[in-house]
């Protein structure tokens, strides 16, 4: 219980045994009154083992489905056991629980709150076609949701309930699409949206790339997905279309 | 004359295929319609393949020839297509079991304190002679299965 809400803490993590204990242990740390659930997305490692013994509840995919099927088990989990709020966070340690807080204090004008970099704090620098990329991104989603949207592939993110409900319904899969597709898609169906600047750190565990190939791959890729996102139907019977516009 | 052969063969063998294969429930129904259809179309046309000349210039193609290369590619296109389709279906379905799968074993973990992977448990404490045996035959399995 944060503020009389109940809280979980979605961690999606695949092979991510090196960096996890500490990643929970400071989320234990910053969040005592949150539960956390691990989504083990088809670990070859022993990411379910060190969860269980950081106290976290595991859930174990049987095989590696992304992202954004771990995220829509989190959801699924939280609306069966009737969470008020889902926070994702991401396994490698670059999201800091920290900011948590003011994201719940957030919640209280939107359904999804973002953590984003870019968003004032931090000091993260992006150039060439990835830059590109994520003005692209930014640029149409802040349209889209009527407000400022820096950082369209974040991770770090709070739902209330009734984006719960919906995400457990619906969540995309693929590239980019726990993300981009399914915040485009939660904006199509008339959920609020803001972001809260979040200074994020590097990464604990693998690298980013800086190959100028691979950003223009992933210009090309976004551009699809965002393509993709705008134009694919959303579900129709979302349950609060009306409500929270 | 030799062609006409050719062809008739051919489309008989495809059309006792796609009836076997129907005839033994390996097709589902829905693809049944389809294929039966299209051995339907065949069939004939192997042993008339004249015919096809007179269709394609009916539908201002030069030449019959023309014609079931054309049909044939789009024939081949739209299965491609659909099979896309069935396989980004099943592996939505699929999705949703393993979230199924691993919500379930959550409720497991939650609500029961699992049994240890390697424990075995005894089966009945009654009869020792067959029961010993029983239990290490079920040790053995879970061994080979590991």
């Amino acid at each position: 219980m944060i503020d009389g809400r109940r809280v979980l803490v979605i961690v999606p993590a695949w092979n991510e045994d090196a960096g996890l204990a500490t990643t929970l242990g400071e989320i234990n740390k910053e969040l005592p009154d949150a539960d956390i659930l691990v989504v083990d997305d088809g670990s070859t490692d022993r990411t379910a083992k060190v969860a269980a013994a950081e106290g976290a509840i595991v859930a174990r995919l049987p095989y590696n489905l992304g992202v954004g099927g771990a995220m829509r088990l989190g959801y699924r989990y939280a609306l069966e056991y009737n969470y008020d709020v889902a926070i994702q966070i991401d396994a490698d340690g670059q999201h800091d629980p920290s900011y948590v807080p003011a994201l719940l204090r957030e919640l209280d004008n939107a359904d999804l709150v973002v953590g984003a970099r870019f968003g004032g704090e931090g000091d993260y620098q992006a150039r060439g076609p990835r830059r590109w990329a994520m003005r692209l991104l930014s640029g149409v989603m802040s349209k889209l949701a009527g407000t400022r949207l820096t950082d369209a592939t974040s991770g770090f993110r709070a739902c209330n309930r009734d984006l719960i409900e919906f995400f457990a319904g619906w969540y995309p899969v693929e590239y980019l699409g726990d993300t981009v597709e399914s915040t485009v898609g939660a904006i199509r169906c008339g959920y609020t949206v803001r972001q809260v600047p979040v200074a994020m750190r590097p990464r604990t565990t693998g690298k980013p790339s800086h190959s100028p190939l691979r950003a223009m791959v992933y210009l090309a890729r976004a551009g699809l997905v965002l393509l993709l996102a705008l134009i694919r139907r959303v579900p129709s019977q979302a349950p609060h279309t009306m409500v929270s516009a | 004359m030799q062609l006409s052969v050719l062809t008739s063969v051919t489309g008989l063998a495809v059309l006792g295929c796609i009836v076997e294969l129907l005839r033994r429930q390996q097709l589902r129904e829905k693809y049944a319609a389809l294929w039966l259809l299209i051995g339907l179309i065949i069939a004939p046309l192997g042993f008339f393949p004249t015919w096809l000349d007179s269709i394609a210039n009916k539908l201002g193609v030069a030449s019959g020839v023309s014609l079931v290369l054309f049909a044939g590619f789009v024939l081949v296109l739209l299965v491609t297509l659909h099979l896309s389709w069935e396989s980004s279906r099943l592996e939505a379905e699929t999705r949703t079991l393993a979230e199924e799968v691993a919500l379930i074993r959550a409720h497991l973990a939650q609500t029961a304190d699992p049994m240890p992977a390697n424990a075995v448990k005894p089966v009945i404490d009654g009869d020792t002679g067959t029961d010993s045996t029983t239990a290490t035959t079920t040790t053995d399995d879970r061994e080979a299965r590991a």
